[in-house]
């Protein structure tokens, strides 16, 4: 049964082309929260020769003479045409995994005719339902089809149905390190064994590989081999841990500046929480001084565990305070500093201590709270610890609108 | 977005009776559901984009400055419909006419010249507007 995975192309920027398509044709790059180093790139940028994930600043002089176009990240825009694309995916078949924010894996089961030509039309459908240009690549396995994506876009055919009968020349062509599930730990022992190439992985004994790399690593050549050994997921794992840091637009040896971070932190996560219907039993609170600078450093951590398991903003605004008092050094400047929620577990299945009763009252206070700000924006009605200015708030000089999901940010058209 | 997220919607409850308590209304037995505005005007929720026009050369087509368009990129556009055109890289929103096989865009307004597409001018269709949401 046949795999697509279907790819978006330099996902962010194009996303900002969307709404702004005199960006056609421009050198695009998006910069990372903070607008640190480069998270996304147009084709004309991979041209010049920048590389993804370097600083921004090591490429300014390159992308101002190339006339580039410089966007901080602008993830309610990305978000919601990702949501988008998944959903237009989800018109070809039932059964689709969303892989990450821009790739899925479509199970093609029962499709007659030319595969090629079906890939053909889900980009196509992708491309004028959502503006977004992707890449497809079919094939026997999900390993054989994240190659054939690859392949698709690399030598920009958009779409490669990858023939049973020309597989081994294709693998021939994949360093073993580019192989879906083959780490740099794993390639440097393969490569040592002889296996450079994905074609010569395809072909190892699969006695050594299970000896050598364990059920996991037999699995990947199985499927290189076209035997499929990876099912689809329909439904995306819930998150086992929830994680919302940033870093200080400017570093802060203000407590109260920290404080006000966590808070907020804190009680975002609990919104991630809520929305999943899970609780968590642990609470991390985490600082940090910026280790590329000189001066004095410091890392701090605390784990607080929550008895019993819990999703109330509240409670974890108050245990992520009282953790920042364990953790404070003063007389340092803090870089970062973010909360951690691990241990979660559905809300219905929260064991009860001998002591705490579940207020009913907290689950309508948290009710009401995710209601008003679902209608009047998130952070609307807050805990007053999250506070009002946001001075440590993190920069993002050159974001585009939010076009999708503010009204007063909606894309303007001349009649 | 837009729209789309439920905590967005606004809705309007089909039918409401005020009555003493005890007695409920025989109407309420009819109540289907709220009347969701959302769902009427979206049909292809992931293809619809909400854009604000600017300018006054679509009067003619009840489209005025400042109000609220209801984009459908899903929709092939034909001769006639009042799309989203992207010309020399800028959105703009006119009807699309075809004069034989060479499209142009008129304005509705009679102040307003068409525009037609030049052999080396970039011209693509954005979207189809399906709605125009005006505050009377």
């Amino acid at each position: 049964m046949p795999v697509a995975l279907v790819d978006c192309n330099n996902f962010y920027a194009s996303c900002e082309r969307v709404f702004n398509p005199a960006l056609e044709g421009v050198p695009v790059v998006v910069l990372s929260n903070n607008d640190g180093c480069i998270v996304a790139r147009s084709n004309e940028v991979k041209a010049l020769g920048v590389k993804m994930g370097i600083p921004y600043f090591q490429a300014k002089g390159v992308l101002d003479r190339a006339g580039a176009k410089v966007f901080s990240s602008n993830y309610a825009l990305y978000g919601d045409l990702s949501r988008r694309v998944m959903q237009v995916l989800g018109r070809f078949t039932p059964e689709v995994e969303v892989y990450s924010i821009d790739e899925a894996f479509l199970e093609l089961a029962g499709i007659g005719g030319d595969l090629t030509e079906y890939g053909w039309t889900i980009r196509q459908t992708v491309k004028r339902w959502t503006g977004i240009p992707v890449s497809v690549g079919i094939a026997a396995t999900k390993t054989l089809a994240k190659i054939a994506a690859e392949v698709a876009k690399t030598r920009k055919l958009w779409v490669y149905a990858m023939p049973a009968y020309g597989r081994e020349e294709i693998l021939a062509g994949i360093h073993v390190e580019e192989v879906w599930g083959i780490g740099p730990a794993w390639a440097e022992r393969l490569k040592a064994h002889g296996a450079d190439t994905a074609l010569k992985l395809a072909r190892t004994d699969l006695a050594w590989v299970r000896a050598n790399m364990g059920v996991v690593g037999e699995r990947t050549v199985r499927e290189l081999r076209g035997e499929p050994c990876l099912e689809l997921e329909d439904a995306p794992p819930k998150r086992k841990e929830i994680c919302t840091s940033r870093s200080f637009s400017a570093p802060t040896d203000s407590k109260a500046d920290v404080l006000e971070a966590l808070a907020t932190y804190a009680a975002r996560a609990a919104v991630k929480l809520r929305a999943q219907g899970s609780c968590a039993g642990v609470l991390i609170a985490f600082l940090h001084t910026d280790q590329f600078k000189t001066g004095p450093q410091h890392y701090g951590s605390r784990t607080a565990r929550l008895e019993p398991p819990s999703n109330d903003t509240s409670v974890l605004t108050r245990q992520a305070a009282r953790l920042l008092d364990a953790i404070w050094r003063p007389g340092h400047r803090y870089r970062k500093c973010g909360v951690i929620l691990s241990d979660l577990c559905a809300q219905g299945s929260v064991q009860q201590t001998l002591f705490s009763t579940d207020d009913p009252r907290s689950r309508r206070l948290m009710a009401a709270l995710d209601g008003i700000n679902a209608e009047w924006g998130p952070g609307a009605l807050r805990y007053a610890a999250e506070g009002f200015a946001k001075g440590w708030h993190m920069k993002s000089e050159t974001r585009s609108s939010r076009y999708t999901t503010h009204w007063a940010e909606l894309p303007c058209v001349r009649t | 977005m837009v729209f789309a997220a439920k905590s967005q919607r606004r809705t309007c409850p089909l039918a409401l009776s005020r009555v003493p308590a005890g007695f409920p209304s025989p109407a309420d037995d009819y109540k289907d559901r709220d009347l969701d505005l959302h769902e009427h005007l979206v049909q292809h929720p992931a293809a619809t984009f909400f854009m604000r026009a600017s300018g006054n050369s679509m009067t003619g087509a009840g489209i005025h400055d400042g109000d609220l368009l209801i984009v459908d990129r899903s929709i092939p556009p034909r001769s006639g419909s009042v799309v989203i055109a992207i010309l020399d890289g800028e959105l703009t929103v006119k009807r699309l006419k075809h004069c034989g096989d060479r499209p142009y865009l008129t304005p509705e307004n009679p102040e307003h010249a068409p525009i037609w597409i030049d052999e080396g001018s970039t011209f693509e269709v954005w979207g189809v507007v399906v709605y125009v949401v005006h505050k009377v």
